[in-house]
């Protein structure tokens, strides 16, 4: 495969784009061997994996990948691949292995952190080479590998940015989900949803911090929440006896998708080095929901009243951590946009609970996470025609940029930086630095 | 009013004609107004609330819907997806009550089909319908639709099963 030209695909600042980082398989195929294996990962959550034995599995880049509590406590990450013939050693999404991995194909055994255990008949292999094999020596396990408050992540790579250096300030929206427990502990709660896409996985990135679209592009779903509301709760005030209609939790969760550019334009986005970036530094989308009976008290017991405040008050909207991550800090979910070809992306969409916070946030986070991101919702459905029409769209010759101008400052990316919340400018963070992973050094 | 199994078995073959006929908002009408439609995510999920499903909707939320499609903004159904549902005939979980009047259980299995443009996809599972006798005839208190494949990769699923 010859090199992609990156400097030919991306202007300087990332202004715009060319549309083969959206088409090209072959631009795909490099982003797999480069951009996937130089930058952390996340791979799951350890709450996915309380007792020793237990595992996910899940992809890096679209590489199989198994994560798996060790013996010794510790979270492993192994290359799921028989090192005999290549067979996945487990396909579940998540179980039990017990105190070993046992090859389904011809019972080769391997202890949880991948060292070999067994082969069955072994004397056949005396005197071949196998000794020098690469077979001989286990699963692959990972070394560079993270557990960072219980999200786990991985570089591929042997040489790249140290974990913190690859994340640093970023990290502080992770951070704020887990504070927003009072016991600081998060939950993985029941599966993802799985949502498949015919569009490139750098659309959906790009568009979590796209401030512009929602009012227009969500007319259909959040506005039509929006209006039927109204009605009601016009109706409603009209007896002058009655109180005013509570609103319902649906109607807290969807009316802000409505608001307008001034309030986006307001709330702010803030980049951070190696195309880390969220929206909603000053107020968001999530910054009104009611309160909760009892959680204050319990968030003042645990922290103090000043830094219970500060975590409450903290209500950012989405974080894109880069490559392929996107966190909710206030509404406790995350989304993974998985590459599975240059048109072809599946989303998960996982949800956490606030470990000793009433159940009402769960409740809220799963209702949230069902009427957004699933195949099913209809705010899922205005945001796919999109990116599907795009990845059509693009086929046309004439013009091959994808722009990406708004708010474009030259100098506007380095350290940690807040910009106004309709820029582009987290998108062209992203291709900044994805045009420095894709390349960067010779490694592969 | 008494209701027979028929009219029970007939009431769920047209209800799912409705939808086959895009005849929305008469299916919405069949809704009781503290009705759910509930698409749970695992296979075997008793949870409602505290975990993720495909759907959960109450009156509210299926008038969203429905508006939603005539939409001239929503451009998701431009051009407009078509359904299609087989069903086997209809049990009733619980003959001992139709004499009572009490609340009907029933499961009917199905083959939906829906498309759009070049596109077509099929789910396949079952329907467990709770039902309510009224002097008007019967209402849906809840349609729980079961897929085989839940926690499947799906495409957009844009009109009802
Ligand atoms: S492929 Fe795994 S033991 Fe042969
Ligand atoms: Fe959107």
């Amino acid at each position: 495969m010859s090199e992609v030209d990156i400097k030919a695909l991306v202007k300087p600042g990332a202004s715009e784009v060319h549309r083969d980082v959206f088409l090209s398989q072959s631009v795909f195929e490099q982003e797999m061997k480069t951009v996937f294996r130089r930058t952390w990962v996340y791979v799951g959550h350890d709450s996915q994996v309380p007792k020793k034995g237990d595992f996910t599995t899940t992809t890096i880049g679209t590489q199989p990948v198994i994560m798996v509590r060790h013996s010794d406590n510790t979270i492993q990450v192994l290359l799921n691949r028989c090192p005999h013939k290549g067979v996945q050693l487990v396909n579940d999404p998540s179980g039990s292995t017990g105190r070993f991995f046992r090859c389904p194909y011809h019972a080769w055994s391997f202890k949880t952190d991948g060292s070999p255990l067994g082969i069955p008949f072994k004397k056949g292999y005396e005197d071949t080479g196998f000794d020098k094999s690469c077979a001989k020596k286990g699963m692959c396990n990972l070394k560079n590998v993270k557990n960072y408050r219980g999200f786990v992540f991985v570089r591929l790579s042997e040489e790249g940015e140290s974990f913190e250096e690859f994340f640093s300030g970023s990290l502080s929206s992770i951070d704020n989900m887990i504070d927003r427990s009072p016991e600081g502990r998060l939950e993985i709660v029941g599966a993802p949803l799985r949502y498949l896409h015919h569009c490139n996985w750098k659309m959906l990135v790009d568009n979590q911090t796209d401030t512009c679209h929602p009012m227009i592009a969500h007319e259909s779903s959040a506005g039509t929440v929006k209006k039927i509301w109204e009605a009601a709760a016009g109706e409603d005030t009209s007896k002058p006896m009655s109180k005013p209609m509570p609103k319902p939790m649906v109607v807290e969760l969807v009316l802000p998708f409505m608001s307008s550019y001034e309030t986006f334009e307001k709330m702010g986005i803030r980049t951070w080095d190696h195309g880390h970036g969220h929206t909603g530094v000053s107020w968001s989308i999530h910054s009104e929901y009611s309160d909760v009976e009892g959680y204050f008290i319990s968030m003042v017991e645990a922290y103090g009243g000043e830094r219970a405040e500060e975590i409450i008050a903290e209500t950012r909207h989405n974080t894109c951590y880069f490559p392929n991550m996107m966190v909710k800090g206030a509404i406790q979910t995350l989304r993974l946009f998985k590459p599975i070809a240059a048109d072809k992306t599946i989303v998960e969409s996982w949800i956490f609970k606030l470990v000793g916070a009433p159940d009402t946030f769960l409740k809220r986070t799963a209702m949230y996470n069902r009427i957004i991101n699933a195949p099913t919702s209809i705010v899922g459905h205005d945001d796919l025609e999109m990116y599907e029409r795009a990845q059509e769209g693009l086929k046309v010759d004439a013009n091959p940029w994808v722009n990406m101008q708004r708010h474009y400052r030259a100098d506007e990316l380095g350290g940690e930086r807040v910009h106004p919340g309709t820029s582009e400018v987290q998108m062209r963070n992203h291709y900044v630095s994805w045009a420095k992973y894709m390349s960067a050094g010779d490694e592969v | 009013m008494s209701i027979s199994e028929q009219d029970v078995i007939d009431f769920i073959y047209a209800e799912a004609n409705l939808l086959d006929e895009h005849k929305f908002e008469d299916w919405l009408e069949l809704f009781a107004d503290d009705g759910v439609y509930w698409m749970p995510l695992e296979f075997g999920q008793t949870e409602e609330h505290l975990t993720t499903s495909l759907m959960y909707e109450d009156k509210l939320l299926l008038t969203v819907r429905v508006e939603r499609l005539k939409g001239e903004r929503t451009f998701s159904q431009r051009p407009k997806s078509r359904c299609h549902h087989i069903l086997q005939r209809p049990q009733i979980l619980n003959p001992q009550i139709l004499k009572k009047g009490k609340e009907i259980k029933t499961k009917t299995a199905f083959h939906y089909t829906e498309s759009r443009l070049d596109e077509q996809f099929f789910l396949v599972g079952w329907a467990e319908h709770i039902l309510r006798p009224t002097g008007d005839g019967l209402q849906i208190v809840r349609k729980q639709v079961n897929l085989i494949n839940p926690e499947s990769a799906h495409r957009n699923i844009q009109l009802f099963v």
